[in-house]
């Protein structure tokens, strides 16, 4: 199997394998799994509505899969881009409501403070790295804690009560024509800003020294420090620009969808979402804007599945994303069935 | 409250929280000793939060006080099934330990709230629990004076039974031959190999013992601090326990020290309006502890050549 063939097979074959698998445990668990599917696309496609608000949900799984994306090809597993998306989130929406500016000013600031907050947030796992080699796994998940409960109290401080005002007009992502064409969906524009920051992102890796210094630390560290690079320096670099694009996924959120923030009692799902949407990307910028609107299209898509006459709980979902990434994840599992179907003609013959 | 009275109302309290976090990371420190990473134990906590409190409730009828155990019992052998799901795919399929575990916890999340709604009628939360894990007072050590009023009085079982766990899991590891096969496994799995240790057998082992432990832990947590199951049940007990096996440098009892420190920073934040100066300290700075205290710890005190080195690396026979 050529590399290029098997990096775009084994996603489709996995995401197929993964709708089956699920539709087996429907039957198991005594639901329809055709009207179920029925539903999960209804969910997506069956009217303008739903469509904006598959876009909407999209949006963000872009800019956090992209995040997990590029820090995966320079080495790193950002497992922080939900807590750096949380603080990306505030600093938008307190930037949305706390200045006055006419909007060409004010929307642009508000996005740029949450890149800014969520790339100040994976600084310090970078800097841990880079300085004492501290394994970024550990705290990443940390600092999404932290983010979670410091934005809480910052929140309640800021608004005296768990929830915002709505961000003032001139901070807004919304655009009145996608929501007059889409009957008042909340589809906004970030998705242009999503889309540009996969251009973005592509044009770094693949067309800049610094993309190619990033990409090279990530191979191999002790190579790159022969090569004259500054691989500390790389790191520290790498896990920014990932925090950035996650605050920005915390924008879309902040500026977009809900235009203000409010405290949470849980995480929100959609940095831990982003691993699966980079995964089934096969991390390439590129990939991850069809694994952002495949979970995107699913997880919004089965808000529709607990209605009749489908009346399956949501959740379904996840797990079948969960198996998805299974079996993308165990790549060698297509090898070894090949193998053995292989050896079995052999046998034959 | 008087200073005794204070201490042992923190300690218990610190005991309380600690021992899920003990359990877990007790399954925390036999994975990764055998080569393999289980960030999916958030997930494994979940589902055996989750199947503690649903037989819970089903035996409650018929088992009345033998209910708790059974319960604890069943979740840990359906925790060690589902984290047959890393294993396979990790260890035979050479998946990323990390995304797989990662896809673990999202199996479980998505999968343990799917079967609530499926078995409580649509209702996201299931109902809370008659039997729960309750606290008694230790024979004869309740009445040793001060020392009995604080350790041994008013106690959970639980908390006395994850310590014996943590140093049963020293023994097994240090003492016996099956724990000097595991981490060399852990350690330099060709090695291991060469000695005639089946390599990706033992990681089986290593997983399928963390699944049951980390069971066991979502299993006491649930019932008893929280009662019931819902999606928040389980927020980060398991990150916490992989970050007390951390550091407590892979070795049981020093995860069991950091454990009950994570145990106590965590009752802070629950029983802190109760305590002099601390009700004063705003309550976030009670919550996040926990992890800053993490983060300062891995940074500052621990060296870099302590994970076990064949860590989050598949096995692949035959090449070097």
């Amino acid at each position: 199997m050529s590399k290029r063939f098997s990096t775009i097979l084994i996603p489709v074959l996995s995401v197929i394998l993964g709708l089956l698998v699920g539709a087996v445990i429907m039957v198991i668990s005594g639901y329809n799994p055709v009207t179920g599917y029925q539903a999960l696309w209804n969910g997506i496609f069956g009217d303008v509505y739903v469509l904006g608000e598959s876009v909407r949900q999209i949006t963000p799984y872009i800019l956090a899969g992209l995040a997990v994306a590029f820090a995966f090809r320079t080495g790193l597993f950002n497992i922080g881009v939900e807590g750096q998306l949380i603080v990306g989130w505030f600093a938008a929406v307190y930037v949305g409501l706390a200045f006055e500016l006419p909007t060409y000013l004010h929307l642009p600031l508000a996005i740029l403070a949450a890149g800014v907050a969520g790339a100040i947030w994976a600084f310090v796992p970078g800097i841990l790295k880079a300085k004492l080699g501290v394994n970024e796994v550990v705290v990443t998940i940390m600092m999404n804690y932290v983010a979670l409960h410091v934005t809480n109290a910052l929140i309640r401080s800021f608004a005296g009560k768990d929830i915002t005002s709505r961000v003032k007009e001139t901070a807004s992502l919304r655009i009145p024509f996608f929501q007059e064409l889409t009957d008042y969906s909340r589809m906004h524009g970030g998705i242009f800003i999503a889309l540009i920051a996969v251009f973005v992102i592509w044009f770094i890796l693949e067309r800049t020294t610094l993309g190619y210094e990033l990409k090279s630390v990530g191979f191999s560290q002790d190579a790159s420090k022969y090569a004259g690079m500054n691989v500390p320096k790389n790191i520290v670099k790498a896990m920014v620009i990932s925090g950035f694009l996650a605050g920005l996924a915390g924008a879309m959120e902040g500026l977009g969808t809900f235009e203000y923030v409010g405290t949470k009692s849980s995480m929100t799902g959609i940095g831990f979402d982003g691993i699966a949407v980079s995964i089934l990307g096969a991390n390439h910028p590129i990939g991850v804007i069809f694994g952002a609107a495949l979970f995107g299209a699913l997880k919004y898509g089965s808000l529709n599945m607990p209605n009749p006459p489908a009346e399956i709980p949501q959740e379904m979902i996840s797990v079948i994303i969960a198996i998805i990434i299974f079996f993308v994840a165990s790549g060698y599992l297509f090898q070894w069935i090949r193998e053995k179907s292989l050896a079995k003609k052999k046998g034959v013959k | 409250m008087n200073a005794i009275d204070i201490i042992s109302f923190i300690f218990y309290n610190a005991l309380f929280y600690a021992a899920p976090l003990i359990f877990t990371g007790l399954g925390a420190v036999f994975t990764e000793r055998s080569g393999v990473t289980n960030i999916g134990l958030e997930g494994i906590m979940q589902v055996g939060a989750f199947t503690g409190i649903v037989t819970n409730l089903y035996l409650a009828e018929t088992m009345g006080s033998a209910t708790v155990f059974t319960s604890i019992l069943i979740a840990m052998v359906v925790s060690s099934i589902v984290s047959l799901l890393l294993a396979v795919s990790s260890i035979t399929f050479r998946a990323d330990q990390i995304i797989a575990g990662t896809a673990l916890n999202m199996f479980a999340a998505g999968g343990t709230i799917f079967l609530v709604k499926k078995i409580f009628d649509g209702k996201g939360q299931t109902p809370m629990v008659q039997e729960t894990i309750n606290r008694f007072n230790v024979p004869v050590l309740k009445d040793i004076p001060i020392i009995g009023e604080i350790f041994f009085q008013n106690v959970y079982l639980t908390s006395y039974l994850a310590i014996l766990a943590a140093i049963i899991g020293w023994i097994v590891l240090y003492k016996t031959p099956f724990g000097l096969r595991l981490r060399a496994v852990g350690e330099h799995p060709m090695a291991a190999d060469t000695m005639g240790i089946k390599v990706n057998r033992m990681r089986y082992i290593g997983v399928m013992i963390s699944g049951a432990l980390g069971g066991i832990g979502g299993a006491i947590y649930a019932m008893s601090i929280t009662l019931d199951y819902s999606h928040a049940t389980i927020s980060g007990q398991g990150f916490m326990a992989i970050a007390a096996m951390i550091f407590g440098k892979w070795n049981p009892l020093g995860m069991m020290g950091a454990a009950i420190f994570f145990g106590f920073a965590q009752s802070l934040s629950t029983i802190g309006p109760a305590l002099p100066v601390i009700n004063e300290i705003p309550q976030v700075y009670l919550y996040i502890l926990p992890y800053v205290l993490t983060i300062l710890a891995i940074a500052g005190f621990i060296g870099k050549s302590v994970a076990p080195k064949a860590l989050n690396t598949p096995y692949i026979k035959g090449e070097r």
